[in-house]
């Protein structure tokens, strides 16, 4: 465990968290341009100010708690994926020397941070005691616990590999090339999960905004409507840097400072992601649970037999 | 019940009705035009043609008329098939060739037969190249509009004016395509049932006039079941409302009561709701003479805290409902609680109530009027009094019409060919009245009498009947009266009506005579009394003759012994002559008048209170024959009047009257008023309480197109008013709920898909002229439960004196009405107040039309116009009723009459009809 | 299943390449539209070519608008023309949808292309006749109703209209 660096920690929180905020003005923007319009493109240059005017409303908007709700729970729900999700961005390696910890189990801390996160959707849901609320929570239950089976297993193929559970020694053991090559199945496995794991669109089932109104925060409005966008936004960058770091050699790289390059990796995932926003449409409920056991769960354990196969017969060898 | 084939299908129909009736009836949809329910069939608009097939190998089939052709048991038809339908289509093209361009400024736009019959034959573009033929237009009196180019010859104005309403002065005229249907020359229509052109006219020739000049369409009315409060049949009607004004009234089938029909009395006398003397406010008269506007619940306490401390007096309505007279009794005791019926008329009605106890006849309904086939009419002028009876009575006539074309195996709605077959026969209606009536063109024999001699022709045939020959004055009975008597004996259902109208108690006694004496013979008698207003019998059983009597009142007037006079709904100044009800009024320390329009009763209240119409209320009135009937309140008004119940029960509560205190809703006064008399039992079961639902839905008031909801206020404010939750009834203010079956009492109108005139009403019915699907339910005061009056009937007799008059109470379909003489287009119809006399008598007097006279009576003289009344016999004087000067002289009462020198003659007048009948 | 994958990712890639396309937005309102003469925006009442107003006071654009938001009541001239005594069109109700203007069987009431009719009060979004009554013919310069109907007006007596014979005189016997 390297020092407690509070400077640190203070830039990562920034980063992330800013990151975060400019992203809602960046993915509508880039949005904009694949559907051939402009996006948010008024305020300040290209529009950039719309992140402080949309901070600047929800941050005045009336904090209502709905009289019907289950308060306590209700106002603990939204923090709790905003604390999940920067937790988890504790084990992210962002260079060769900028880590928070290197934790020989980092890779299951950041499983078992994003595990979390469904905790926060579905009390929010339960607590809402509105039944779009609570179906969506059901939905985000259901959903996020069958994709945690195959994100955790498509990430055994690297940890294989690799034969470390910490996210430095698996970025330095690519430094002969990196993961997505051998572990293309795992990569793709590990994608689909992501995005099914922090709700995004294509699979933003628990929100389903024309089924279900707004899901799990059909009630949250202000400050607690933004914390959950927060988390939102927070484990697209999370995904982003797990995706880097475990597939793309994270920090590795020519020329350019490992910083730079962990940097540009990330948002070039972050743009692929918006990008599978414009074009892929929402699938049904049941063809999504359906995608993940049928499709996902084989395909994960072919992976994981071929590589264990593969690295046993190339041990030996 | 014969078993018929249509396109396929066997249905089962009614013997003897035609496949028109049968397919509509089944729910099946065929055009026509000529048809009607109650006119029968003449097949004459070749537009309900079917094919029919001889057996069930026959393809060709022949084409028939629908309405031609009677059910056969396993006669094969088509409706559908593509011959049938495209003569159907080519006959509509050829009726459109002629008809104007005019559907967006037709007031039957919307309602129109024409149009859905158009829609369903399948005609879309007109052909035909050629100039369309147009006529002008009559003048046809301030009731009808008339437009006569969209006519499309179907004849049913003609057959419903003439055929079926026997009035005189409406023909086809010309020939050929020239063919036109109006008067002789321009001038008001004369019958009293003119206003049903505008419903029987499958298109827009006939419409209601005072709804062209102020158009609503059909799915634009907010409307109610309703009561005509017009007269003592209780007809059911269906009023309209747009914008806070009560826009017309349109016939509600009953098929007991007014069936397809209405008389102008009821379909036009109900405007009076949108008049300008509508009560503004709650007023209180102020040192000067003037009403001020006060808060209402001020006004309630103080009326409260009046009522606690001293002697008070309620004077009742027989005009309003039976609530409000029951609030009030139970507001003042039943002891200080009068009828509001003048001493006279009190009597008269006891007597008709003590004649349906004794005489054990039947008390026949209209349509059970119509089944009868011998008549006797003692005194009462039907058609003014109760003028949907005297429709009844000129179908009663053709019973015998009827019974020839059975004998033909000819079936009665063969229209065309009974009548050809019958001609003048008719089944025998015998009339005695002082003068000549509308309905002496039907009657076998009349019988021009005083009074007193209708009384003693009365008693003559019911000896006769009686058999009795004991002395030689009746051998000239006979040969005067023995065919009457022959007659009634001769009937199966024979009738006898008579009434209050002829203010005379042994007419009643007369009429009750013969009843028995028919009834000791064992024929299926049927007697029908006559009362003047829509709620007389109902107020007089309420009172039982328990409360003191208006002359009583004047006593204590004069003894300075009331305090207090709360006054429901009654214009005094009609009841009883000027100086006693001047007198009255004075000595009361306070008058509270509760009333719709303003009335010189008003004028010398202290408090005024605006009250709610028939149209804005709930109420039962209890109908000649003792039915029981809910009116509905069509809307809300816009003034701040409420139902005069609710007042007189805000009253109670605030001097916690301990009956009142748990009257929380209409339903709970009525449930009280149900339980407080055993002759009262089962009113609260006329209608649907208002937790009545269908499917949890209430009855919308509101077609499901009523237009411009989100508009109609936005001028007040763009903040749209949520729409009146109606907590007292089973109706809604909204288009929203129930609109398929329902009990007959809660239709507030009719529509079906792709019928969108009252014609729809026959998706409602079970068979034509039949009753209705959704049930209904009739609650009748038995005869057995009547109660009679504790106070020895007092005999109203005829004074016999040789040197007077003998005044006889004359009644005007419009003008005797309180309420119905204040509606626009009525105003115009009223006559003028006058003395109506004989020609011996005017020449003797040496008067003509438009002079004076006086008139010496009990209460002192009076000053009337002469109006010479050829048919009236010598020695009576006809002092039309509900006019102001009549109330001062009583009927029955003898007058001298001398003339009037100082009497200024009146200048005329110039009505619409001298405007040279300027369509507007 | 396969094909399933390959058609997901042609799918990806041509939406791709969207980022090479420009932008269809128009920048109002820098940048006006076009809008064409049958553009359906304010609603207006029009007049006929002599100068009266067409309106009959039908109804039937009340009837056929689906939010309810026309308020009329009919009122007859003294030359025999029925016209709207008031005519209330709430356009913060009113969804531009064209019905009225498909129902007016007189050509009255017509859309213009017109939409920007923001008011930061409410209240001021209902019209009054006053407000809707232009003074021309809107889109249809020639058709006058009362030409057509058969109704009698001041100046147009019966069988005056088109297509229509003299008035049948009913005293003759000729054919």
């Amino acid at each position: 465990m390297s020092e407690a660096n509070l400077p640190f920690i203070g830039a990562i929180l920034l980063t992330v968290v800013g990151g975060a905020a400019v992203l809602t003005w960046f993915e509508r923007r880039l949005l904009g341009i694949w559907q051939d319009r402009y996006g948010p493109n008024r305020l300040g240059p290209f529009g950039i100010l719309q992140v402080a005017a949309d901070m600047l409303k929800l941050l005045t908007k009336h904090d209502w708690i709905p009289p019907f709700a289950d308060r306590f729970v209700f106002v603990i729900a939204p923090t709790a994926i905003v604390i999940s999700m920067l937790m988890a961005f504790a084990v992210v390696p962002f260079g060769p020397n900028h880590y928070l910890i290197d934790m020989n189990v980092g890779l299951l801390f950041f499983l078992a941070m994003s595990s979390l996160a469904v905790y926060s959707v579905m009390l929010g849901g339960l607590a809402s005691n509105n039944k779009y609320a609570l179906l969506g929570g059901l939905r985000a239950a259901a959903q996020m616990v069958s994709y945690e089976v195959f994100m955790g297993l498509s990430l055994m193929g690297v940890v294989m590999l690799s034969g470390s559970f910490s996210l430095v020694d698996i970025v330095e053991s690519q430094k002969d090339g990196w993961y997505f090559i051998p572990q293309f199945l795992g990569l793709y496995v590990f994608i689909i999960a992501g995005i099914a794991e922090s709700h995004r669109l294509p699979f933003d089932l628990p929100e389903a905004e024309h089924e279900l109104t707004a899901g799990f925060h059909t009630e949250y409005g202000g400050m607690k409507f933004t914390m959950f966008m927060l988390g939102e936004y927070c484990g697209l960058i999370l995904l982003s840097c797990m995706i880097t770091t475990l597939f793309f050699g994270g920090w590795l790289g020519p020329f350019l400072p490992p910083l730079v390059w962990f940097a540009l990796k990330t948002f070039g995932f972050i743009c692929f992601f918006i990008l599978l926003r414009a074009a892929i449409p929402r699938p049904r409920y049941d063809q999504l649970m359906a995608l993940g056991w049928t499709v996902m769960l084989p395909i994960t354990l072919i992976n994981l037999v071929a590589t264990g196969a593969i690295a046993l017969w190339m041990n030996q060898a | 019940m014969p078993t018929i084939v249509i396109d396929g299908k066997e249905y089962e129909v009614p013997q003897g009705e035609n496949i028109l009736e049968a397919c509509l009836g089944l729910g099946l949809d065929l055009p026509y035009f000529c048809w009607h329910p109650a006119m029968g069939s003449i097949g004459s608009c070749r537009q309900c043609a079917v094919i029919q097939y001889q057996n069930p190998e026959d393809e060709r089939g022949k084409l028939v008329m629908g309405c031609m052709t009677p059910v056969q048991d396993g006669a094969r038809f088509s409706i559908t098939n593509e011959a049938a339908s495209s003569f159907r289509e080519f006959i509509i093209e050829s009726l459109m060739v002629n008809h104007p361009h005019d559907c967006p400024v037709c007031a039957e736009g919307g309602e129109c037969h024409l149009q859905d019959m158009t829609v369903m034959a399948g005609h879309r573009d007109r052909r035909y190249r050629g100039l369309k033929k147009t006529h002008r237009n009559q003048y046809l009196g301030p009731l009808i509009h008339h437009e006569m180019n969209r006519c499309i010859t179907c004849y049913r104005c003609v057959r419903f004016y003439k055929d079926y309403a026997g009035g005189s002065d409406l023909s086809a005229m010309a020939s050929h395509d020239h063919v036109y249907f109006g008067r002789h020359e321009d001038g008001k229509l004369e019958s009293p049932f003119s206003g049903n052109l505008v419903e029987v006219c499958p298109t827009g020739v006939f419409t209601d006039k005072h709804l062209v000049n102020d158009y609503t369409r059909k799915w634009d009315l907010q409307s109610a079941p309703s009561i005509c409060p017009g007269c003592s049949v209780g007809c059911n009607t269906s009023p309209g409302e747009r914008y806070g004004k009560l826009k017309r009234v349109h016939n509600r089938y009953n098929p007991d009561i007014n069936g397809y029909f209405l008389c102008d009395k009821g379909r036009f006398g109900a405007t009076y709701v949108n008049s300008e003397k509508r009560i503004p406010a709650v007023g209180r008269r102020s040192k000067d003479g003037l009403f001020d506007a006060i808060d209402s619940s001020q006004a309630l306490t103080d009326i409260a805290k009046g009522l606690s401390t001293s002697k008070v007096i309620g004077i009742g309505s027989p005009r309003t409902s039976i609530e409000t007279n029951f609030a009030l009794q139970n507001l003042v005791g039943q002891q200080n609680f009068c009828t509001g019926i003048s001493e006279t008329e009190t009597a008269l009605v006891s007597a008709c109530i003590e004649a349906i106890k004794e005489s054990g006849a039947k008390i026949p309904s209209p349509r059970e009027i119509e089944r009868c086939d011998a008549i006797l009419i003692l005194g009462e002028d039907v058609t003014n009094t109760a003028t949907r009876i005297a429709l009844s009575l000129r179908q009663a006539v053709r019973n015998e019409a009827f019974n020839m074309a059975e004998g033909l195996q000819l079936q009665s709605w063969q229209d065309a060919a009974t009548r050809m077959l019958v001609q003048d026969e008719r089944s025998p209606l015998f009339l005695a009245s002082p003068h000549a009536t509308q309905l002496d063109d039907i009657a076998e024999g009349i019988f021009n009498l005083s009074p007193s001699n209708i009384a003693h022709l009365g008693y003559s045939v019911a000896s006769l009947i009686e058999g009795k020959k004991d002395d030689a004055a009746k051998k000239t009975d006979a040969n005067d009266y023995g065919n009457i008597a022959e007659a009634l004996l001769k009937a199966e259902r024979p009738l006898i009506i008579s009434g209050t109208g002829v203010t005379d108690t042994s007419v009643i006694k007369a009429a009750s005579s013969i009843t028995s004496a028919l009834v000791a013979k064992g024929k299926e008698t049927y007697l029908s009394l006559i009362y003047q207003e829509a709620n007389t019998l109902g107020i007089t059983l309420l009172d039982q003759g328990q409360g003191p009597s208006l002359s009583n009142i004047f006593e204590q007037g004069e003894n300075n012994s009331i305090q207090t006079l709360i006054i429901v709904e009654n214009d005094l100044y009609r009841r009883a002559a000027k100086h006693k009800v001047d007198k009255l009024l004075q000595a009361a320390d306070q008058v509270i008048v509760l009333d719709i329009l303003d009335n010189e009763t008003c004028n010398q209240a202290d408090i005024v209170i605006p009250a709610s119409s028939f149209a804005e209320c709930e109420g039962t009135l209890i109908n000649f024959e003792g039915r029981a009937q809910r009116h509905f309140p069509v809307f809300e008004s816009k003034h701040p009047c409420r139902p005069s119940w609710e007042w007189l029960t805000e009253i109670g509560k605030i001097s916690s009257n301990k009956n009142m205190l748990e009257w929380q809703c209409f339903d709970d006064i009525n449930k009280a008023c149900s339980e407080s008399s055993s002759t009262l039992t089962g009113i609260n079961e006329v209608a649907p309480d208002r937790k009545y639902r269908v499917g949890g839905r209430k009855i919308p008031r509101q077609p499901h197109r009523y237009s411009g909801r989100t508009a109609m206020v936005a001028n007040l404010s763009v903040h749209e008013p949520k729409q009146t939750d109606d907590t007292e009834t089973p109706l809604g203010f909204t288009m929203e709920g129930h609109s398929g079956d329902r009990p007959g009492e809660l239709i507030p109108f009719v529509w079906a898909p792709g019928w969108n005139s009252n014609h729809s009403v026959h998706k409602l019915q079970t068979g034509s002229e039949g009753e209705l699907k959704g049930g209904r339910s009739v609650v009748k005061i038995e005869s057995k439960k009547l109660i009679q009056s504790k106070q020895q009937v007092k005999s109203v007799n005829q004074n016999n004196d040789q040197d007077h008059f003998i005044a006889v109470a004359m009644y005007k379909i419009f003008g005797t009405g309180e309420l119905s003489s204040q509606s626009p287009g009525i105003i115009e119809l009223c006559e003028s107040e006058s003395i109506e006399l004989a020609i011996e008598a005017a020449d003797k007097l040496g008067v003509s039309n438009g002079d004076g006279v006086t008139a010496h009576g009990v209460n002192g003289t009076v000053d009337l116009e002469v109006k010479i009344n050829d048919s009236l016999i010598s020695n009576c004087v006809g002092i039309i009723q509900g006019m102001p000067g009549a109330a001062n002289i009583n009927p029955g009462e003898g007058l001298s009459l001398t003339r009037s020198e100082n009497w200024v003659r009146r200048s005329e007048i110039i009505s619409s009809d001298q405007l040279g009948g300027k369509n507007v | 299943m396969i094909e399933a994958f390959v058609s997901q990712i042609r799918t990806i890639w041509r939406i791709l390449l969207h980022s090479f396309t420009k932008a269809e937005t128009v920048q109002y309102p820098e940048q006006k539209p076009y809008l064409a003469p049958r553009y359906r925006g304010r609603i207006v009442l029009t007049r006929d070519p002599d100068g009266d107003e067409r309106c009959v006071a039908c109804n039937l654009c009340a009837v056929a608008c689906p939010p309810d938001c026309i308020a009329l009541q009919q009122g007859t001239r003294e030359d025999g023309r029925w016209y709207p005594e008031f005519f209330r069109i709430n356009f913060s109700r009113c969804i531009m949808c064209g019905m009225c203007e498909e129902a007016c069987p007189t050509n009255a009431i017509q859309l213009t292309p017109d939409f920007e009719m923001c008011e930061y009060d409410r209240q001021n979004m209902v019209y009054e006749k006053e407000h809707l009554l232009i003074n021309g013919t809107g889109k249809y310069h020639d058709y006058n109703f009362y030409r057509v109907s058969g109704l009698k007006i001041d100046g147009k007596d019966k069988g005056e209209a088109q297509n229509e014979a003299e008035p049948i005189d009913v005293k003759s016997l000729l054919p």
